[in-house]
């Protein structure tokens, strides 16, 4: 029987059985022979977008250099929960060094690699560095920012949650205006995370026009894949940002982790896009546009917004920034530019 | 093969014939011209394979030496004053997680006031960071020491600060003995890591450690750094076997034999020191040196040893224990707990100021006379504190302390001339 391309016209998922499609299109995850990476039994939380995102993206990363790869973890959740001491959960060689170091550690690993490659070790090992949205876009940054431009061998992959969870869920430069934290507290005229603060470092790292940024979410993880694969195929200094919903923090549903991210995607609250040398070239688009409030509504950091006064203000305020990444990356039209 | 040059450049070859694989730099006076000469080398080619890397931050060198140090590279980086305190996290980090990087501290003061002179304070900043801390006293031995240094880091699995006099020593030509590459080779082996990052053999390093182990984790490196007392006496020995002379080591005496009045101290200062010494000795004084070269661990027996015989001890320091006194004191101290020996602090030299014979000359026999402070602050100008001090008493907003002063002072090249 002559090979038959399936197509599918399923709505509202991207989600394929992976027994339909061409081997080399499959998760990594469905592999038998899956490489479990960070291994069961660590202590995240239900429901955690940022195990969810380490997994996928770790093993994706090991698939695609056979794994040959050493990972580099900032101070965070993901180094917490992943290694309660005696246990580790990473099969991977791991190091956490510090919290706000993590990209330079990653630095001194590849110029390690590259003198041993020299030396004649026949592996071609390669690294990553990964850690949650503080240790990225605050503390971290100035370490991130250094290997950017001096171009690195390293893909650094950021968790964001948008806060500090480990400590408590505090802000951090990663969090949503209007969000409540434990210290931009839903109180007072303006509750919440204040307007016209916070960065979007997927930006900046195209702004140091590295061979690759990208972004994604834990709700297209076969995109997720595909970027981290991609990455591996790149010399030099890579950068993956993905949003990583936080049950505890965003005070949502343990099984409700992808839908929201989803919801994030759909809404244009976070734009899913690749970027080569700081410009964009592909973008993930949005397939039914929803206004935010299906975004934010199941999420308690946003419950000050509904109450049974709705913040329509603010909302509309919300909308606008959706409004702009949808004009901004071209996210209705699929980036076509 | 003797050479005349900057001591920058001799400690820079000296690196280099240990064949460093990965070297970080970031600029900070007076350590630049150190990674500038081994940036130069890696660049020509004479040094490889190696990885020169020109990192953002002092935090990062230290960072990106934590990474290449895990990954099983021998790693080498420089520092001084403001930027050893800004790597300071990472200082106890490399440490804390066993990894033998090898460090130079270009001894400078620490601001504010702002200050690129030379003294002790940003080494002894970091007494309590796990690392291993030597001090020179010359070109050569700052030389010596860092191949030594690499040995005995390597061995241990701890990291070390080889420290020297900035300006006063890596600004210094001199005659240094250069050894060769055969001479290195032979003395130091190749870097062999207890643990290394490798796809082959996974580990997780840097777990998170609770009360249950964290004692133990920690005493091990207490255990490891008293190791170091045995190892360096034997690694020097074997030094002296390859190259020659004696280099390292402990401490080491100067005229001690019969000495009432001991002077302690650290580093290039102990050439003025022995010279004025030779000068009271002709004069009759019973006077003597103790030098300390290893400041951690802190050899209290050793120091005990050679301290015990005197009537009273002179602990000339380049730094400032604000509150306290002195730091190498308070460790002498312990050296001599329960002794019946008087042990003064002198704070001298510090932020650079010349520390000279002259003022040695008085500051010595005014100690024989036990008529100095128990904390003594060597050609203090009392006078512009008092005016200071008059200052601050008369006006509620007297302004920045530091300017005043300097006023007060005057410009010091109008002095000259």
């Amino acid at each position: 029987m002559s090979f038959q391309p399936v197509k599918f016209y399923q709505t509202g998922t991207f989600t394929v059985g992976n027994r339909l499609l061409p081997p080399e299109e499959r998760s990594v995850q469905a592999q038998a022979k899956r490489y479990n990476s960070i291994n069961s039994g660590h202590r995240a939380c239900q429901g955690c977008g940022e195990a969810l995102g380490a997994r996928y993206a770790i093993d994706a990363a090991m698939e695609a250099v056979d794994g040959q790869l050493i990972c580099a973890n900032a101070t965070g959740c993901l180094e917490v929960f992943s290694t309660p001491y005696p246990e580790t959960s990473w099969q991977v060689p791991w190091i956490h060094s510090l919290f706000g170091n993590t990209a330079a550690v990653a630095t001194g690993i590849a110029a390690a690699l590259k003198v041993k490659k020299q030396q004649g070790e026949p592996r071609n090992i390669r690294v990553v560095a990964q850690g949650g949205d503080g240790g990225t876009t605050d503390i971290g940054f100035g370490c991130l920012s250094g290997m950017f431009e001096r171009n690195d061998d390293v893909l650094y992959i950021c968790y964001d949650n948008g806060g500090y969870m480990n400590t408590g869920i505090q802000r951090s430069s990663a969090t949503p205006p209007a969000a409540r934290t434990a210290t931009t507290m839903a109180v007072g005229a303006e509750p919440g995370n204040v307007f016209g603060q916070g960065k979007f470092v997927p930006a900046i790292a195209m702004a140091h026009e590295i061979p690759y940024v990208a972004t994604a979410t834990v709700a297209d993880l076969r995109d997720l894949e595909a970027k981290v694969r991609r990455a591996m195929e790149i010399r030099g200094a890579r950068y993956i940002h993905i949003l990583v919903p936080c049950p505890l923090g965003w005070g949502t549903a343990s099984n409700e982790t992808i839908r929201i991210a989803r919801l994030a995607k759909e809404t244009g609250m976070f734009p899913v896009f690749e970027a080569e040398h700081g410009e964009v070239k592909s973008v993930l688009a949005i397939r039914h546009p929803l206004p935010v409030e299906e975004y934010l509504k199941p999420q308690k950091r946003y419950a000050h917004l509904f109450g049974k006064t709705p913040q329509v203000e603010v909302i509309a305020r919300l909308q606008e920034l959706a409004d702009r990444n949808i004009r901004k990356y071209g996210l209705l039209d699929g980036g076509e530019r | 093969m003797l050479k005349q040059m900057e001591g920058s450049r001799a400690v820079a070859e000296a690196v280099a014939l240990c064949r460093p694989e990965v070297i970080c730099a970031y600029p900070i006076s007076p350590q630049t011209h150190i990674v500038e000469a081994l940036g130069e080398f890696v660049k020509d080619g004479s040094l490889a394979p190696c990885e020169f890397i020109n990192v953002e931050s002092e935090f990062a060198a230290m960072s990106v030496a934590i990474g290449s140090s895990a990954a099983g590279a021998r790693t080498y980086t420089a520092t001084a004053s403001q930027g050893l305190l800004f790597m300071a996290e990472a200082v106890y980090n490399a440490s804390g997680l066993g990894l033998p990087i090898v460090m130079t501290v270009a001894n400078r003061a620490i601001g504010a006031p702002i200050n690129i002179w030379n003294d002790h304070t940003d080494a002894l900043s970091q007494r309590d960071s796990g690392w291993l801390q030597i001090f020179a006293e010359t070109n050569q031995e700052a030389l010596d020491l860092h191949i030594q240094g690499f040995r005995l880091a390597e061995e241990l699995s701890l990291p070390i600060m080889v420290c020297m006099d900035g300006f006063i020593l890596t600004h210094a030509y001199e005659r240094v003995d250069m050894p060769t590459q055969e001479q290195v080779d032979a003395y130091l082996p190749k870097y062999e890591p207890r643990q290394v990052l490798d796809p082959a053999e996974p580990v997780s390093i840097g777990a998170m450690v609770g009360p249950e182990a964290f004692m133990e984790v920690r005493y091990l490196a207490h255990a490891k750094q008293m190791e170091a007392l045995k190892l360096i006496p034997a690694y020097a020995a074997e030094f002296k076997s390859v190259f020659g002379r004696d280099s390292g080591g402990l401490v080491h005496t100067y005229k001690a034999d019969d000495a009432e009045t001991m002077v302690v101290a650290m580093g290039s200062v102990l050439g003025t020191i022995k010279d004025t010494v030779d000068e009271m000795r002709a004069a009759g004084h019973k006077i003597g040196v103790l030098g300390i070269t290893l400041f951690r661990p802190f050899p209290i027996a050793q120091v005990r040893a050679a301290l015990q015989g005197a009537q009273r001890v002179v602990v000339l320091e380049k730094s400032l224990a604000v509150g306290l006194g002195g730091i190498l004191a308070t460790n002498v101290r312990m050296a001599l707990s329960a002794l019946p020996i008087d042990v003064y602090t002198v704070v001298a030299g510090i932020g650079g100021r010349p520390i000279t014979m002259r003022s040695l000359h008085g500051l010595f026999r005014r100690a024989e006379q036990d008529d100095i402070d128990a904390v003594t602050f060597l050609d203090l100008n009392r006078a512009v504190v008092d005016k200071q001090l008059d200052r601050e008493r008369a006006k509620r907003r007297s302004g920045p302390a530091a300017e005043a002063m300097l006023r007060d002072v005057g410009v010091v090249a109008a002095k000259l001339a």
